[in-house]
């Protein structure tokens, strides 16, 4: 079992012929995904890498292949669009990849999704992966392995960091979710938690935050109040100086709000584990699954 | 990206916010002959990229223009936070009946733009929200319909008893809307907005902040940035397309992603060393990108020791590699540099880097504590 995607997931990718794009919806294949479309206006008709057929809209890509869920590599002025035009065309789960996208597109982006009912993973996200099921997004296969623990986080290669050093202590993943940075995304944190807490296979939660904004507190209550599994986790940024920003818009340090201090504090408040170095995650995690 | 008042001021005029005009000087002299050609008291305010200038002395009034020449000599020797006063506005002072506040800014709770209004201005909203809350009005915009007008009224009357007072506010808040959307703002503030004792509502100062993903397809927008006023490192990190804060460390970092870069420096401190920056060389990177970050790390004296800790997803590792190469050719290092590499085409990474003589290492926590030792001198643990 696992979380928003497994072996059933049939995947789009919307800028299947960009450098990004073509990179890895080749390594999605190679992991065994099913990607069983692609879309870029204009190439409608072609084929990538000589079998998966390429569309010229997203309507037309779910009509032929009955997608039920696409990743979005497309530059961040044309990233609001895509996003929304998965969305018309029903797909229930949209990842957008591209960084870059401006947080007022975003604000119309958000509501709009919502209103089609579909989720939206991101933007300026990694995408996730079910370990030996389905990956979808850019998380290096290779360094997951299929196990009990979900992992969500708002960090990419920190993301991977934390994954690759459970994977060498021989804890698998159900799935890893990387949510993304940026200040208004479509899937939070404790849509993740959520999610992991209903999941029968999942039996230990990691949850990776870090500076800026609220979430990880809220979360953190979420623990405490809706979960039976445990959860523990690591926060990015404790050197952070105040006031400065550390590239994702979302990792703005505002007065108190979102310091470090403030979420490793309500993480232990909320029975959370808090890892004081991204290797001390697995430690916890061991004594927590004891 | 932060623009300056009298920028902001400018966009805000555009939009029809009534404003007291101004004028930019560079020198004492200027400023004078600014303050002559109004008649009159004046004020003069440091336009600099940090809030609180008033405190700071950078807000003066002058009742002559031979006193705007002094304290426009004083204000533009000031630093504020760091960062040197190179231009004034000098502005009408205006009579002030009472001062209120005005501001839109991006909600990350609500996932919209959320406009704040309170009647206690010309202070900090930070300590308004704090000390008395109920005296600050929120209302979250809608961005498919923007700020209504019965919606702007509203906050206008909770701003103004008097009903043209609260409908000149009401419009001044759908202007600021305006202007907010139009510039890809995440912040656009008006404070204080006052009235004057003639009953008039005008916006005496202004501040916006651009969202920066928003500047590619806004170039008169961009057109604004003010490179002067940005730490120069800063600014070269920003052409060549990375992320780049310069800190006081002596331990540089090279790292692949906002939440990575940020944990390494973490770490850093965590094994006993001072991270001497934030260096995000973000997703896809090419191998000119890795020659510009060691371009400006070797700049800053201070650093010691260089460490590269590059988890390869989006980015390809092997890029990376090549870039250290070709950096080290044009660019012999004085100190020593440490590799932390995995992750995409990390085979490939690795051949390049023993090929050109280098090695890299897989872990994370060790390379930190192996930089670190290199930086103070100390032995490797």
């Amino acid at each position: 079992m696992s979380i928003f995607v497994d072996k059933n997931t049939r995947l789009l990718v919307q800028g299947i012929t960009g450098r990004d794009g073509s990179f890895h919806a080749k390594q999605m294949i190679e992991y065994g995904t099913q990607v069983v479309g692609g879309v870029t206006p204009g190439k409608g008709g072609q084929k990538f890498e000589e079998k998966v057929p390429i569309f010229n809209t997203v309507a037309e890509a779910v009509k032929q292949t009955g997608a039920n869920a696409t990743v979005i590599y497309v530059p961040p002025m044309f990233a609001a669009d895509a996003m929304m035009e998965a969305a018309d065309a029903r797909i229930p789960f949209i990842v957008c990849i591209t960084e870059g996208v401006p947080v007022l597109d975003m604000t119309r982006v958000y509501l709009y999704v919502r209103e089609k009912g579909s989720r939206l993973l991101g933007p300026n996200c990694p995408g996730l992966i079910s370990p030996g099921e389905s990956k979808v997004g850019i998380i290096p296969g290779r360094i997951c392995t299929p196990g009990p623990i979900g992992l969500v986080s708002r960090s990419g290669t920190l993301t991977y960091e934390v994954v690759y050093q459970m994977t060498r202590a021989k804890m698998g993943q159900t799935t890893c979710v990387g949510i993304g940075g940026d200040p208004i995304n479509g899937t939070n944190f404790i849509d993740c938690l959520e999610a992991f807490e209903k999941d029968a296979k999942t039996t230990a939660v990691v949850m990776i935050g870090e500076i800026g904004g609220t979430d990880e507190q809220d979360a953190a209550k979420f623990v405490k109040e809706k979960m039976t599994k445990p959860v523990v986790g690591f926060i990015a940024g404790q050197t952070a100086p105040p006031g400065r920003r550390m590239g994702h818009a979302g990792a703005i340090i505002s007065g108190s709000a979102g310091t470090a201090a403030e979420k490793m504090q309500a993480f232990e408040e909320n029975g959370v584990g808090v890892a004081k170095r991204p290797i001390d995650v697995v430690d916890l995690l061991k004594r927590a699954m004891r | 990206m932060n623009i300056h008042e009298y920028q902001a001021k400018e966009i805000f005029r555009k939009h029809g916010i009534p404003i007291p005009p101004g004028e930019i000087a560079i020198t004492a002299e200027e400023a004078e002959s600014i303050a002559m050609s109004y008649g009159g008291t004046v004020v003069v305010k440091a336009q600099v990229h940090a809030g609180g200038r008033g405190k700071a002395g950078g807000v003066k009034l002058a009742k002559t223009p031979e006193e705007a020449k002094k304290v426009a000599r004083d204000i533009l020797k000031l630093k504020i936070k760091d960062l040197p006063v190179q231009k004034v506005l000098v502005t009408p002072a205006a009579d002030i009946a009472t001062e209120a506040y005005a501001g839109i800014i991006v909600d990350r709770a609500s996932k919209k733009a959320v406009f704040m209004v309170s009647p206690a201005g010309g202070i900090d909203i930070e300590e308004v929200a704090a000390k008395t809350p109920d005296k600050i009005l929120r209302h979250a915009v809608d961005p498919r319909y923007g700020l209504q007008g019965f919606e702007a009224m509203q906050l206008g009357f909770f701003l103004y008893k008097d009903v043209k007072q609260a409908r000149a506010a009401a419009k001044i808040l759908q202007q600021l809307y305006a202007a907010f959307v139009a510039s890809g703002a995440s912040l656009a503030e008006i404070n204080p907005l006052v009235t004057t004792p003639t009953g008039e509502v005008i916006a005496l100062d202004a501040k916006m902040v651009v969202d920066d993903n928003e500047l590619d397809r806004l170039p008169e927008i961009a057109a604004l940035r003010d490179e002067s006023s940005e730490e120069r490192s800063e600014v070269a990190a920003r052409e060549a397309n990375l992320t780049f804060i310069k800190l006081d460390g002596n331990v540089g970092c090279v790292v692949n992603g906002a939440g990575l870069a940020m944990a390494t420096m973490d770490l850093v401190k965590y094994y006993g060393g001072e991270p001497a920056n934030f260096l995000d060389i973000g997703g896809s990177s090419n191998p000119e990108k890795v020659v510009n970050a060691l371009r400006i790390i070797t700049s800053d004296p201070n650093v010691k020791a260089i460490l590269f800790n590059i988890f390869g997803g989006i980015t390809r590792t092997d890029d990376v590699a090549n870039g250290i190469v070709t950096a080290i050719k044009e660019n012999p290092l004085k100190v020593p540099l440490v590799i932390r590499l995995t992750g995409t085409n990390e085979e490939i990474a690795l051949k390049i880097l023993t090929e050109n003589g280098l090695s890299a290492m897989t872990d994370m926590d060790e390379a930190v504590k192996k930089a670190v030792a290199l930086a103070t001198g100390s032995k490797v643990a």
